[in-house]
Order: C-alpha cells, then sequence, then structure tokens
C-alpha cells in the first residue's frame, strides 16, 4: 500500500503572532516553523498503514527552502521519501494554486491513499485537501478521526465526528483523507530516526519540473484575495455579578446573559 | 556569513523539536501539580524511554540513541523548558550515573546494567555523598568487604537524587584503606536484602524530584558488580564530574534565559505609574543586564561544551563555566523576582519556582567553592 501524506509548515503554535506593517501577512522574523498538526496526525495513520500493509510512505511539502525540515521530521518518524515543490512563483499562492501544484506532483507518483491535515492551523482555509482531491479525480473524506483499510487493501471505512454523532462512510480505493484530532497520537521523531533521515531521498521539485505554468500560481493568480489581517480584540475585563441573595445573581446572571451576551 | 561555526545544526533542531513536543505533551500540563505533589509519575521514564530522549548522548549498542554533546545539550535545554527543574533532575539522575559504568564497567556490566535503564524499565541514582563527608569525597565510609564471591555493604548514602525510587545505584564505597586511593565502584540493586530508604527529603527547592538517603546494612552485593578495578572509584568520580558540571551549568543558563524571558514579558505586561514597568530606565537597564549575563554564559558553556566534545581536557574551564553560570542565575533570578515585585513570591509565577530551583546549583555537582580551588590549582600550580 502505498501512501502519500501532505505537509505544510506553520508557525509553531506557541509562536506570538504579529500582523505585518501591510495588515495583509504576519511578522515572520523570530517564527519557530512546524510540521502542521494536522498534517502529522496524517503522517502518523500513513505510517501505521504502511507497518501494518507494507508499501511507502512519501510525504510531499510545498513551501521556501525551509520546509525540508518538516519533511526530514516526517522522514525521521518513519517515513520514506520526500518531495519538496519549491519555486519563487508560488509565493503568496491561494489554497487552489497549492492544490493544483500538489495534484501534479502526486499525480506522477503510485497511490492508494493520500491524507492532508482538515486543515492549516495558521489560515484554516480547509480547502486544499478537497480541491486536492478534485484535481486527482478521486473521492474525499474531509476531518476524519478513524481510518480502517479493509484487509485486502482495496477499500476504506473512515468515521468523521459531526455534532456528537459518527458518520461513517466507505470508498473504494485510491481516495483522500483530511486528518482530524483524535485520528491517532503521532509518534516523536527519535535521534536514530533523525540520523537515518538524513540518508532518505528528499527531492525538490520547481513548477517547470512538474510541468506547470508560472503564471497560475503566486499573489497576482490568486482568487481568493486576503483583504486584511486584524489580531483578535483584547480580552476585556470579566464582570462579577452582584446581589443580596442567591436568587437576586441568579435572576441578574440571566439577564446579562440575555441581554449582554446574548446567549439566552 | 562565513568564518564561524554554529553549534546547532539542523539535526540539532530536530532533537530539540521532538524534545519540546515531549515536554508540551507529556510534562508541562501537569507539571505544577507534581511540584505540589513532589513527585511526578513513574511512568514519565518510560514514556521518555520510548521516545528515545533517555537515550540520547548514550551509544546505541546499549540501547542508546547516539549523538554528540550539543544533542545532549539541546535536548536538556528542551527539558528544562518544562519549567520544574526537579523532573528534569530526577529524569536525568542517569546522566549522572550511567557514564560511570560505560567508562569503567565490562562489555557484560554495560550490556546489563545499561539498556534497562536508557528504556526506562530501571531507576539509576548516583550515591556518593554521604552525612559527613560531600565536598570531601575521599574520606567517605561507607565500606565494602570482600567475601567470597560478593562484598558486604555497610554505610548510608545522602542526598541521592532519585533515590527513594532508584532501583540500582552507581555506589561509591570503600575497599580500603584511608584516602582517595581506597574507593571503588559498585553498582547496588534496591531490592537486596539489608537495602532501605528514608522518606523523601523536604527541599527548599526540585520539589518534583525524590532526594532521599539510603542505607546499607551487611547489603551481600555480587562482586561482578565491581566497577573497573578495586580503587578507581575516585577516579571514576572525578572523570564523571566534568559531565556533570557541564549538565548543571546547562541547567543554570536555562533557568536563567526562562528567568529574562518571564521578566520580559511581565515588564512589558505591568503597568505602574501609568506606563508599562518597560518604559522605566530602570527597568531597561536591569533586563539589559541580565540579557548580557546570559548571553555570555550560554557562548562560554557552548565553546567549553565544544572542547569537552573534541577531547581536550576542560577541567579548569568547565569550574569556572558551572560557577559562572551559577553566579549569573542567582542573580538574574534575583532580578526577575524584584521585577515581578510581590508576584514574583507567589507560586503561581514562574520565576518563584526558578529563584529556589536555582539554589542547588551552586551546591550540587561541586560547590562554588570546591570549583575556585580547582581553578586556582590550575592557575597557580
Amino acid at each position: 500500500m502505498n501512501i502519500i501524506c501532505c505537509l505544510k509548515q506553520v508557525p509553531d503554535t506557541e509562536a506570538q503572532i504579529k500582523v505585518a506593517s501591510d495588515a495583509k501577512s504576519i511578522v515572520t522574523d523570530d517564527i519557530k516553523w512546524v510540521m502542521n498538526p494536522y498534517d502529522e496526525y496524517g503522517v502518523e495513520e500513513g505510517l501505521r498503514l504502511k507497518e501494518k500493509f507494507g508499501g511507502e510512505v512519501t510525504v510531499v511539502g510545498l513551501g521556501p527552502k525551509r520546509v525540508t525540515e518538516s519533511i526530514r521530521t516526517a522522514l525521521a518518524m518513519g517515513a520514506d521519501k520526500g518531495m519538496l515543490i519549491m519555486d519563487d512563483a508560488l509565493e503568496g499562492s491561494d489554497s487552489l494554486a497549492v492544490a493544483k501544484a500538489l495534484a501534479a506532483a502526486i499525480k506522477g507518483l503510485e497511490y492508494d491513499l493520500v491524507f492532508s491535515g482538515q486543515r492549516g492551523v495558521d489560515d484554516d482555509m480547509g480547502v486544499v485537501g478537497a480541491n486536492l482531491a478534485e484535481f486527482l479525480g478521486i473521492p474525499h473524506f474531509s476531518v476524519i478521526d478513524k481510518v480502517e483499510v479493509s484487509e485486502d487493501g482495496k477499500s476504506v471505512k473512515v468515521n468523521r465526528p459531526i455534532e456528537g454523532q459518527t458518520l461513517v462512510i466507505e470508498s473504494n480505493l485510491p481516495a483522500l483523507v483530511t486528518a482530524q484530532k483524535g485520528l491517532n497520537e503521532p509518534r516523536y521523531a527519535s535521534l536514530p530516526g533523525i540520523m537515518k533521515a538524513k540518508k532518505k531521498p528528499l527531492e525538490e521539485k520547481t513548477l517547470s519540473d512538474l510541468g506547470l505554468d508560472a503564471a497560475e500560481f503566486g499573489e497576482g493568480a490568486r482568487k481568493v484575495k486576503i483583504i486584511e489581517l486584524t489580531p483578535p480584540p483584547a480580552r476585556e475585563a470579566g464582570k462579577i455579578v452582584e446581589g443580596e441573595t442567591p436568587q437576586e445573581k441568579a435572576a441578574e446572571l440571566a439577564k446579562l446573559l440575555h441581554e449582554e451576551a446574548k446567549i439566552i | 556569513m562565513t568564518g564561524f561555526q554554529e553549534y546547532f545544526s539542523e539535526t540539532h533542531n530536530m532533537v530539540r523539536q521532538t524534545v519540546r513536543k515531549f515536554v508540551e505533551r507529556e510534562i508541562k500540563p501537569f507539571v505544577d501539580e507534581w511540584e505540589e505533589q513532589g513527585e511526578f509519575p513513574r511512568e514519565l521514564y518510560l514514556k521518555a524511554g520510548k521516545a528515545g530522549i533517555l537515550g540520547i548522548g548514550y551509544p546505541e549498542a546499549y540501547g542508546g540513541s547516539g549523538g554528540d554533546i550539543f544533542v545532549k545539550i539541546a535536548s536538556s535545554e528542551e527539558l528544562m523548558r518544562c519549567g520544574s527543574a526537579g523532573v528534569v533532575a530526577s529524569l536525568g539522575s542517569l546522566d549522572i550515573s550511567i557514564p560511570p559504568i560505560l567508562s569503567l564497567g565490562t562489555h557484560e556490566q554495560k550490556s546489563l546494567l545499561v539498556p534497562p535503564v536508557l528504556k526506562g524499565d530501571k531507576i539509576s541514582a548516583l550515591a556518593v555523598t554521604e552525612p559527613n563527608a560531600g565536598s570531601d569525597v575521599a574520606n567517605i565510609r561507607t565500606r565494602a568487604v570482600r567475601k567470597d564471591d560478593h562484598y558486604v555493604v555497610n554505610g548510608s548514602k545522602m542526598f541521592v537524587t532519585s533515590g527513594a525510587r532508584a532501583n540500582q545505584l552507581t555506589c561509591a564505597v570503600r575497599t580500603g584503606g584511608e584516602g582517595f586511593q581506597g574507593i571503588s565502584f559498585l553498582v547496588i540493586e534496591s531490592n537486596i536484602p539489608g537495602y532501605s530508604v528514608s522518606e523523601k527529603f523536604r527541599k527548599m527547592g526540585w520539589w518534583a524530584s525524590d532526594t532521599a538517603q539510603i542505607f546499607f546494612d551487611e547489603c551481600k552485593v555480587p562482586v561482578e558488580n565491581l566497577l573497573g578495578q578495586e580503587g578507581q572509584g575516585f577516579y571514576g568520580i572525578m572523570q564523571n564530574f566534568q559531565n556533570e558540571r557541564l549538565q548543571l551549568s546547562v541547567m543554570a543558563n536555562m533557568t536563567a534565559q526562562m528567568a529574562l524571558e518571564e521578566s520580559l514579558r511581565y515588564s512589558r505586561e505591568r503597568e505602574a505609574f501609568g506606563r508599562p514597568l518597560s518604559g522605566f530606565q530602570v527597568t531597561r537597564h536591569k533586563l539589559a543586564d541580565m540579557a548580557t549575563l546570559v548571553e555570555a554564559s550560554k557562548e562560554f558553556v557552548y565553546r567549553v561544551a565544544a572542547k569537552i566534545d573534541a577531547g581536550i581536557n576542560q577541567v579548569k574551564e568547565i569550574s569556572m563555566a558551572k560557577n559562572f553560570a551559577c553566579t549569573v542565575s542567582d542573580k538574574v533570578t534575583y532580578d526577575a523576582v524584584q521585577i515581578h515585585g510581590g508576584f514574583g513570591y507567589m507560586r503561581e509565577y514562574l520565576v518563584e519556582r526558578l529563584y529556589r530551583d536555582n539554589r542547588i546549583l551552586s551546591i550540587g555537582g561541586g560547590t562554588q567553592e570546591i570549583m575556585k580551588e580547582i581553578i586556582s590549582k590550575y592557575i597557580l600550580e
């Protein structure tokens, strides 16, 4: 069973995010970059399936050179091969363009399952997986927290949590799954794994290597435009409910929830 | 950028990320609770063993993960970020008790004694200090008398980090006459008759680590557990100190680093007289001094570490580095509490713990005064 895991590099969730002076991007100077946590669930699931069925796990990333480190981390976890789509013309691309580039890279590979995170924790767009499946012409299942591949390796049964219920869906392979939290607990990249990862193949591809036209990528080709980024409003001070008796306090609380918070 | 060598490469950064993730997931969410309880769960050793973190810096032949001295430093720095040096000290008690086995032991001893510890199955501790012999190592009194195929051990060991839970001790004992020539290293397992442990000590800092006193009453220890030859113990202790002092220097630097970071954040947030603390020159200059000291100490320790890794004798320099790092962390944790004011005295604030945990660093692994003795011998004689 051959598996592709797509990988995005995002700012560490602990990083302090500051909006840049153009109000459309963030200051990246002091940011530590890590593998998107949702993509990490995808990598882990790919590795578990490989351990069960054999085959190879290929990690495909897109972005600047620094993304190599995250791909190496996935290789250190146990993936077999890596590919980085790297091209100056990709700078500023939207999700659609990213999916198009990933599809072009993946089309040339053999695969039974493709994993991506259900969304990146940076932009929270959550559409690359669906777009990629469309470009590849395969079924896709988003926000999945359980994956079961049939013994013969030809079909897959997945669970999607919905409002306290579970939707169970089956499909033939190949298919694309976007990983949700709870799918698994990703393993740690151990030092011996990190040393081995140095020797694993990691290809770099430009847009022209993939037969793509640079004009369809980058800032100018965006279908989704970012108008403005604003930091979330500062948290306001809490409010202490006043009243002489518990009854009075409860009545006051109900009134505040209804009139001010407008949630009841 | 040319002409200078960074100490940390991509490999080191990847290890750093692994350890950071481990700390975020397995330690940080529970660390305040563990501090108050005075202990962390036994399972943490197994988890750290499984993630390959305990094995960092040790040969793969004995179950280690390999790696140079900077991999070890990167790992220690990230572990310290859990905010509890006590967790780091007990989880890391193998780092002072396993090296003597590796340097003095036979292949059989290493194969038997090292892998279970690096896996986290067994807890290993170092036992040198006694109630009446601390800095004066050559004066230890715990006696091991050879009788047929075993030693009979009588005596007591003090302030043993991980002592309450240790499964095996790398223990300094007297097999010969007076003085340093009479000292040997024995590995003593805790499940033998006559081995007993005191209550955990209640300490100023390092609350989450279990420190205890160990008693030996006619303990029979097989001769196969002798490391090296009889009389090689003192040499083993001294050799081990270089490594322990480096680790303590790294701990001091990280303690100071975190105290600085907390202070920077607090001084931006906290307002007094209508503006943030960071707007007052008195605070700005204090922070500038703190940052300068931390930077200098880190660079010094890295430099000494690089030389140790290259096999250059650094006994004088590591003694200097430890004293320097501890003096810096003394000053920086003091100032960090001062900047935090009354809040810095409260347990909810990390600087309160850093201030307490810091105090042991200039005592353990050789006191400030012993470091100065070593340095003065090198520069005078």
